[in-house]
């Protein structure tokens, strides 16, 4: 029988890749109190990562409320209760959709540029430059953007379930004709703390994931048009899937 | 800086077997060698981001490789080392980029920050390009801007990797007269790792060409340029075919071009 762990099968590669990944992390970690001291550089990074995101979050949690306006009042119609349709809305809003989708989409958005970014700076021997300049690129350019994203993640989530929940109310409301008393009041009875601390937990733990993927990435890409370009998509393929593998431990904890 | 019977490979092959060189205080040193002998790498050796398998690097006395990296980083804080594409951090402006090893390194006030790198701008003649981004920069130009972010620390050793490659005649002229510059005038010692024999011989006081993996000669560049060994008559020469061989090694020409394409 062939042992399951030989250096050459994919098993290992996989945990081999794990491994690596934490050891940056703890890198990353060990350099945060040192970049917590130049909260200017940490600003930048939540503008580029957090505000340049802004409107693709905002016309998403747009559209992503009005189709659950429209999906949710047509379940919740054949059980004539309408009225609940706030209820739905704002908690596949906070505990499912928003955080899940504005991953998803600052992945594609602002994980992508931050890859290519860093992944660019290594081609151009930036960050070897620094290297000899004495400068930890770590604690110069990598943790400042880890920290941006972690960042900026919960406060797109916000966006994105306020912007959605108007989308839900305005299809709802005003065009399937919900009375807008029931709609906010029963949200306003349904809706625990928990709900929300749940959702926040989560976009926490897809800030971290999305933007240490991203950063390792873009750190580790070959210094070449073409590394730089299979480090990108690997940034995406990777923080989609970890999204939704996160997603489900943290839903299944807790339930 | 002195470098002793280094050996580095990559994978099986061997970069650097028995390699000696030393760059003496207050001189300007060129090594030379045709392209894939492993300059960059020298210099990667040199700067201490990889480790030799055998041999010293010493730098200011210190030998790199027992450093851990406080140690090499205090040391790297003495050297400045100018890279062939000028490697500027390409979001900030020239001047931030000629402020960026202050600001991460001192506290200093803007007012002095402001100072220094427009002292430095003008030692390179871009004072006036300050405010420009290194995406508006020729590639002389770049050059020159990275220069002057080396300097900012007053080195007192100076690194510059191929300096001339793929600069027109007068930005040449300018680089060369710029190193001898800081060679005279700052007493900075100086490394130049090229293949432009024309330029280093103007400006280099010792030379040292690599190939195969070694060093195949020393001295002056008039010392080198009489010298009857073969390799380095073609290297100074520039002649196509010699023991540097033009064709890549290949099986037989005539009995490849008759054999029969494989099914």
């Amino acid at each position: 029988m062939t042992p399951v762990l030989t250096r050459e099968n994919a098993v290992f590669a996989a945990l081999r890749r794990i491994g690596v990944v934490a050891l940056f992390l703890l890198r990353i970690l060990g350099q945060v109190p040192a970049a917590l001291a130049r909260p200017r550089l940490i600003v930048d990074q939540v503008y580029n990562c957090g505000a340049r995101s802004l409107i693709i979050i905002m016309l998403c949690g747009l559209f992503v409320g009005m189709v659950l306006g429209l999906q949710g009042f047509d379940l919740l119609q054949r059980f004539g209760s309408e009225d609940a349709l706030g209820v739905a809305a704002s908690l596949g809003l906070l505990k499912e959709l928003g955080p899940v989708v504005t991953a998803l989409l600052f992945a594609g958005r602002a994980g992508t540029a931050l890859t290519s970014e860093i992944g660019l700076m290594r081609a151009t021997d930036q960050l070897t430059a620094m290297e000899i300049m004495a400068v930890d690129p770590v604690r110069r350019v990598i943790v400042p953007r880890f920290l941006g994203g972690l960042i900026a993640m919960p406060l797109l989530v916000a966006v994105f379930n306020v912007i959605g929940l108007l989308g839900a109310q305005l299809i709802g409301v005003q065009v399937m004709g919900v009375d807008a008393g029931a709609f906010w009041s029963q949200t306003q009875g349904a809706v625990e703390l928990d709900d929300v601390t749940e959702g926040i937990i989560k976009s926490i733990g897809f800030g971290a994931a999305c933007s240490l993927i991203a950063v390792y990435e873009g750190y580790n890409a070959a210094p070449t048009a073409e590394g730089v370009g299979l480090a990108t998509t690997r940034t995406v393929v990777a923080s989609s899937v970890l999204t939704l593998l996160i997603d489900y431990l943290l839903t299944a904890a807790f339930i | 800086m002195v470098v002793k019977d280094l050996r580095y490979s990559i994978g099986r092959r061997a970069i650097f077997d028995g390699l000696d060189i030393v760059a003496r205080r207050g001189r300007i040193t060129a090594i030379m060698g045709p392209s894939g002998t492993g300059k960059t790498t020298l210099l990667r050796l040199i700067t201490g981001q990889i480790a030799p398998e055998h041999g010293s690097v010493a730098v200011f006395g210190e030998s790199l490789p027992g450093l851990n990296r406080a140690g090499l980083y205090a040391l790297r804080r003495r050297m400045g080392m100018l890279f062939q594409n000028g490697a500027l951090l390409t979001d900030m402006s020239v001047f931030e980029n000629v402020a960026f090893p202050l600001r991460e390194h001192t506290d200093l006030p803007d007012r002095l920050i402001r100072q220094i790198v427009l002292t430095k701008l003008h030692a390179v003649g871009l004072r006036g390009a300050a405010w420009l981004m290194p995406a508006e920069l020729s590639g002389g130009m770049a050059r020159r801007v990275a220069l002057a972010r080396a300097i900012v620390f007053d080195p007192e050793l100076l690194i510059y990797d191929e300096p001339f490659v793929g600069l027109d005649p007068i930005s040449m002229g300018v680089i060369a007269r710029l190193i001898t510059q800081m060679n005279q005038a700052l007493g900075i010692t100086s490394i130049v790792v090229s293949h432009d024999v024309e330029e280093l011989a103007s400006i280099a006081h010792d030379s040292y060409l690599l190939a195969q993996g070694r060093v195949v000669a020393s001295g002056t560049p008039d010392e080198l340029r009489r010298s009857q060994v073969d390799v380095v008559r073609q290297f100074m020469e520039g002649m196509a075919d010699g023991p540097v061989t033009f064709h890549y090694p290949a099986p037989d020409y005539v009995p490849q071009l008759l054999e029969q394409e494989p099914n």
